[in-house]
């Protein structure tokens, strides 16, 4: 892990996180994007040291405390709404494409 | 609509919701006629304005009726039961397209309602349509929709902020009474501030998020759009309070935001402390801004009010820490956005795999922005950087927040301008993400810290004679602290005004334009 982040981003690594997101950038994209998030990482990188080891993080606006409710039957989507959106549809399922390789 | 035949349709549309709902207790009008007044004047403007996605004049018309029967009936189910409303694309909508502005979500109509939505329909308020934003909610413009962009009615070449340009549009141009915003880290407030509108952020989880497609759950927050505080107060006790089917919706009973309103209207301000943030100010705000923000606070301490300058030293970094904390949390909610279940499927050639399919329909269905905002949140987040942005960031919200607790001690809410500049032109800064990200300056901390904001009209900047923004925050689930002091300086600006500023506004005519040659409006009947 590096101490101190350069604030830059190169094009190798705009494309890296752009497949880790799944995006099919395109090369214009990846030559626009690159110089574009370098300014604002330059920008929003001065919150480095601002906050000391003794301060705690916050995830949260407000405290959370975990909800639970009664595991009781109550109305929900059926089965033609779930699947009113999909894309393909068969056997009352959602169809996607193949997702594991020849290989696996 | 005080006065002379203001019960007539034509007249209706300038009506605030309160009148209506009284013109509609007086049988003065029925609900039929002020929606079908709506829908005529969509019809009319919304070509050059562009506020509305969808409009769905056939639903509208049909609850309309319904409400009219029961209102004959004596058994009306709200104080705003009859009066139409519009709802930001980014809430789900049972049977109404819901698209947040992206082509990703193009033509899905989904099958259930968020709990906002639920409420307006259970309180009896005809919805007119779906209203245009960022795509996602990302933005400060309504220049990122996928739809094309939404015009400031005071002027149309500019823009009408955003996220939620389109509720603030609709409401500022008289198409709607009522509309429905979300304020991430601003979408409410600024809009309100440059159309000359009010808007409130309600407290983090005062408002279910059921159904509200998130951009950064820890951030978003749904809310009224409206002309009048009183108006906001009507709308924020129908869509506010506990809801069981949203995890972080506090369990408490709302305060009384209708009273705190009616009671700031009486223009006392006595014994109440008000705090101007020395930080919200100053470089970086228009000259016009800020002149009509020093008048506001001379007007609430002629008004009785104690006014004290506070200090909130880590707001300078607030900006820096939204913009790693949102794009982290969107770069993970925009993740179910995969082209499985619903939405948009582009399939690219050969045999390819799902992940291929994901690929090649993320790229063609996002915009650039929220591909932007993606990627840097990707980057925040991944391992080697993510103690030095993303866990940083979230230290640096424990002091903001720490701010807003010791700033609260000194005052009762704190001030400051809404935004920092009027309404920019269309085009101006959609290729300088940075310079687009500066106009949350001000309203950004509230979402980091949950705590409440509503925006009011505070008059118009010398400079462009367009429309400038007071803010007024509160700690959390004191929101009918912003009702009361909003009331007042309301009720103290439209005395000094002799009117609302929004009469100001210069009358939009209907260019022959037909609403359906706009890019993006589909009209449902």
């Amino acid at each position: 892990m590096p101490e101190s982040p350069e604030h830059t981003i190169t094009r190798e690594e705009v494309a890296h996180l752009a497949d880790l997101a799944r995006i099919d950038l395109t090369d214009t994209e990846l030559d626009h994007l690159a110089p574009q998030l370098s300014v604002i990482l330059e920008s929003i990188a001065s919150i480095q040291g601002v906050a000391g080891d003794d301060v705690p993080p916050t995830s949260h606006a407000l405290p959370l405390t975990n909800v639970f409710r009664d595991d009781v039957e109550r109305p929900c989507l059926t089965a033609e709404e779930a699947l009113s959106g999909a894309p393909e549809v068969e056997q009352q399922r959602f169809k996607v494409p193949h997702i594991l390789g020849d290989e696996q | 609509m005080t006065g002379e035949g203001a019960a007539g349709p034509a007249r209706s549309v300038r009506a605030t919701a309160a009148d209506l709902s009284a013109a509609l207790d007086e049988g003065r009008t029925t609900s039929v006629e002020v929606t079908r007044a709506h829908l005529d004047r969509i019809a009319e403007v919304d070509g050059d304005v562009h506020a509305f996605l969808h409009v769905d004049a056939e639903g509208a018309l049909i609850a309309a009726a319904e409400s009219d029967e029961r209102r004959a009936a004596g058994r009306t189910w709200s104080a705003l039961d009859g009066i139409p409303i519009a709802v930001k694309d980014v809430m789900a909508t049972r049977g109404l397209p819901t698209t947040c502005g992206s082509h990703i979500l193009e033509g899905w109509v989904p099958p259930y309602d968020a709990t906002v939505v639920a409420r307006l329909r259970g309180a009896g308020l005809p919805i007119l349509g779906k209203t245009n934003m960022d795509e996602f909610a990302m933005g400060s413009s309504t220049e990122h929709s996928a739809f094309g962009p939404t015009h400031n009615p005071w002027d149309l070449t500019r823009i009408p902020g955003g996220s939620g340009g389109g509720s603030a549009a609709a409401v500022a141009a008289y198409e709607a009474p009522l509309a429905i915003g979300t304020d991430t880290g601003g979408s409410i407030r600024q809009p309100g501030a440059v159309t000359g509108t009010v808007g409130v952020k309600p407290t983090y989880g005062g408002v279910s998020r059921y159904g509200l497609v998130a951009l950064a759950n820890s951030l978003d927050q749904a809310g009224p759009v409206t002309r009048t505080v009183l108006d906001a107060a009507l709308l924020h006790e129908v869509i506010g309070g506990h809801d069981p089917l949203d995890s972080t919706s506090i369990e408490q009973q709302l305060p009384a935001l209708v009273d705190a309103a009616r009671r700031g209207a009486d223009g006392d301000l006595t014994g109440v402390r008000i705090g101007v943030v020395r930080e919200l100010g100053g470089e970086g705000y228009q000259t016009g801004v800020l002149a009509r923000f020093e008048e506001s606070v001379e007007l609430m301490t002629k008004a009785g009010a104690e006014v004290v300058e506070v200090s909130c030293p880590h707001f300078v970094h607030a900006l820096a820490t939204y913009y790693l904390i949102l794009p982290a949390e969107a770069s993970s909610n925009l993740a179910r956005f995969d082209a499985m279940r619903y939405g948009l499927r582009v399939t690219p050639g050969g045999d390819p795999s799902a992940e291929d399919v994901m690929r090649a329909t993320r790229e063609a269905g996002f915009g650039d922005e929220v591909k932007r905002r993606i990627i840097l949140g990707t980057y925040a987040l991944s391992s080697g950087y993510y103690d030095a942005y993303y866990g940083q960031a979230q230290k640096v919200r424990t002091l903001v927040t720490r701010d807003f607790e010791a700033a609260f001690e000194q005052a009762d809410v704190l001030v400051s301008p809404t935004a920092p500049t009027t309404a920019f032109k269309i085009g101006e800064k959609v290729d300088d993400p940075l310079a687009m990200y500066l106009n949350d300056l001000a309203t950004i901390p509230a979402n980091l810290s949950g705590v409440p904001g509503i925006s009011i009209p505070s008059g118009l900047a010398d400079e462009d004679g367009l429309p400038a923004g007071v803010q007024i925050l509160a700690p959390a689930m004191a929101d009918d602290r912003v009702y009361r002091v909003g009331a007042a300086m309301e009720a103290l600006l439209v005395q000094e005004w002799g009117g609302r500023l929004l009469d100001e506004a210069p009358e939009l005519t209907s260019r022959g334009g037909s609403p359906l040659a706009s890019s993006g409006t589909e009209w449902e009947s």
